[in-house]
């Protein structure tokens, strides 16, 4: 019986340190929390969104409609704004480019960003967007830490500049973009926030209803609590 | 008027009977713990399955080319579409939650032994329709993750010898998991399997019922009435049970809605992330697992290198189960009155169930790593199957306790 303990006893610690083996072979993400209820973030968001990625990338299921409402816009606003690739305010965002052209193009048809935070994660993408570097190998001339060999060339070089990779894998600035690091960090955070959200629109609903469950649940325990004990009294 | 209106029913209907021998005159033995509040629990569950199940099928189309983005339509375009949707999710990690703890309550007061055999059988059926159940459900969405496990899994048919082939082809109407095994497990998993379940929940009550419910005590209160034929220790179970049940279900829900609300993915556990991309059979995922309800099995396969014997493993871990009434040989039931081997072995059988759940989640791609959990899920599935095959012997010779005549207060 005590050897049974002893082996019981390694294995477990066995799992739980490769666990910890697991989780340092990992590649490093720079963590980012998303804030659904900054709007203003998620507007800046979207204005990048529909500039710098709604041209190879769709949003298939995601409305315009929805997201004025959501994001404290007008149709109007969106409509004059933010809506280049579709004529009614509520389509979704779809794009004109054909998925078999794409795949000539680049390689690969690029994925629809609709759920793409949540399939990534985001402090994947946070971590995605941040992370082009200049190399000469590849036919767009960039590829990228944590997705090698990437189709995707990196279209916010403008802002951020180009990067170079040294052999131990560091990035340092080779270029400057318009932005600095911090300001172009902010507009990565806005970008991320914004795929956060057309990820589940309904997140902010969710999360303001949770509450007002949970509470109507815990007075509701006020009452058949008591209940079950007025009933139970008599029973030893 | 309402006692006319009930004598007319009771004259072509057994209206009151059917709720005098199911409740109020359905006498429960009044030390129900903790453990005792799963099974109300369960029913629960399965009625909001079937609810938001129903209003689910409204709006999801069983089409290759359509399903996941009518998903995604529930969750966005549908009136509290997210909602259902969640709850339906969410709902299937619970009901096996809810069933694994009913389950253990029967392993701890010997609940499946003589008389409640067929109890335990029926709970057993149920058990592996609601394993089938999900399997089938996990299908509809077409993320990478449905697609994937259930090629993995319908390809484990193809490990049988001779028929193996022809069987998994037969199962998937293509030969790969396509738009034809999505109709059909669409309709096993709205039509043919909740039949299947809410017979056997019937059943399992009416067996229930027919013996009366076992208690953390293992003492059978029918064997002492008072003059009136009542058992004395004995409660109906309408109102107490009904009022106590009340009080679980509310706590649950509380429980329930945290994780609806708050964590609906459950940090991958309930919601797999690679689920939201699209099936694509020309990709396959780094990392294919089942839902961790289905690991402690997974990672048995696994643990036999042979992938028939390893079949037979997975088959074996389950068809153990629906023996147990005959393996155990001990007079007793409750572990309150076992002896220390049952007592044990039966920590070892909990521990292993765990330690292969979680190795059933990680990775097997031949690094140290997945040598190591190959070896550890070994060990354990070991330890899985000597609960078993050494049941009787250590079961028969254990040092049990003396069993009180009458049910103790908790």
């Amino acid at each position: 019986m005590r050897t049974l303990i002893y082996a019981l006893f390694i294995g477990l610690v066995s799992i739980t340190s490769s666990q910890i083996m697991a989780a340092s072979n990992g590649i490093h993400l720079d963590t980012v929390e998303v804030d659904l209820s900054d709007k203003a973030s998620l507007q800046r968001g979207a204005k990048t969104f529909v500039n710098y990625c709604l041209s190879c990338h769709s949003a298939s299921f995601m409305r315009y409609n929805r997201m004025a409402e959501d994001l404290g816009l007008t149709d109007e606003q969106v409509v004059n704004n933010l809506m280049f690739a579709s004529d009614k305010v509520g389509e979704t965002m779809t794009i004109a480019m054909q998925p078999e052209d794409a795949k000539k193009w680049f390689g690969v048809t690029p994925p629809d960003l609709s759920v793409i935070s949540r399939a990534r994660g985001t402090d994947w993408l946070n971590t995605y967007l941040r992370s082009f570097y200049l190399d000469s190998d590849k036919p767009t001339g960039t590829n990228n830490t944590i997705f090698k060999d990437v189709g995707m060339p990196h279209v916010l070089w403008q802002q951020q500049g180009y990067l170079g990779r040294d052999e131990s894998g560091h990035l340092s600035q080779e270029s400057k973009g318009e932005l600095s690091n911090h300001d172009y960090n902010e507009m990565v955070f806005d970008l991320v926030n914004f795929l956060a959200y057309i990820g589940e629109p309904s997140k902010i609903q969710r999360l303001e209803l949770g509450k007002w469950v949970l509470l109507y649940l815990f007075l509701l325990f006020l009452v058949v609590y008591p209940m079950k004990k007025a009933f139970w009294k008599d029973i030893h | 008027m309402f006692s006319n209106l009930m004598g007319w029913v009771d004259a072509r209907f057994p209206a009151t009977k059917m709720w005098e021998d199911h409740l109020s005159k359905y006498y429960a033995p009044k030390n129900f713990n903790f453990w005792y509040f799963f099974g109300s629990l369960a029913m629960l569950v399965l009625v909001l399955q079937i609810v938001t199940g129903i209003f689910l099928t409204m709006n999801y189309k069983p089409d290759a080319e359509l399903a996941f983005a009518s998903v995604e339509y529930i969750m966005r375009d549908v009136e509290w579409g997210w909602l259902i949707r969640y709850l339906h999710s969410t709902g299937a990690s619970a009901f096996f939650i809810v069933i694994y703890l009913h389950m253990f309550r029967g392993l701890i007061y010997g609940s499946y032994k003589q008389p409640r055999e067929l109890v335990w059988l029926f709970g057993m059926f149920l058990y592996m329709a609601l394993m089938a159940e999900a399997f089938l459900g996990y299908l509809l969405p077409w993320g990478q993750m449905s697609f994937w496990g259930a090629q993995v899994i319908i390809s484990l048919f193809g490990a049988l010898p001779v028929i193996g082939g022809d069987l998994a082809l037969w199962i998937r109407g293509d030969f790969v998991v396509a738009d034809a095994t999505l109709n059909r497990f669409f309709a096993f998993h709205v039509i043919a399997v909740p039949l299947v379940i809410l017979g056997l929940v019937v059943a399992h009550i009416i067996a229930l019922h027919e013996v009366g419910s076992n208690n953390p005590d293992g003492v059978e209160i029918k064997k002492n009435k008072d003059k009136n034929g009542i058992p004395l220790d004995g409660i109906p179970f309408h109102p107490y049970y009904s009022v106590k049940d009340i009080v679980g279900v509310v706590v649950f829900l509380f429980i329930f809605s945290l994780v609806v609300f708050y964590m609906p993915e459950m940090d991958g556990w309930f919601l797999e992330k690679d689920n939201f991309i699209p099936a694509d059979r020309l990709k396959t995922p780094e990392h294919i697992v089942p839902l961790w309800y289905f690991t402690p099995f997974y990672a048995i396969l696994r643990a036999v290198p042979d992938k028939l014997m390893g079949v037979m493993a997975m088959g074996g871990a389950q068809g153990l189960l629906f023996l147990l009434p005959w393996l155990d040989r001990s007079p007793v039931k409750s572990i309150r009155y076992r002896g220390p081997y049952f007592r044990w072995a039966l920590t070892l059988f909990v521990i292993s169930f765990i330690v292969l759940g979680y190795l059933g989640t990680q990775t097997s791609d031949g690094t140290t790593l997945a040598i190591n959990n190959t070896v550890m899920a070994r060990i354990f599935s070991v330890i899985y199957f000597a609960f078993f095959i050494l049941m009787p012997w250590y079961t028969s010779i254990d040092k049990d306790k003396a069993v009180p005549e009458r049910v103790t207060s908790k």
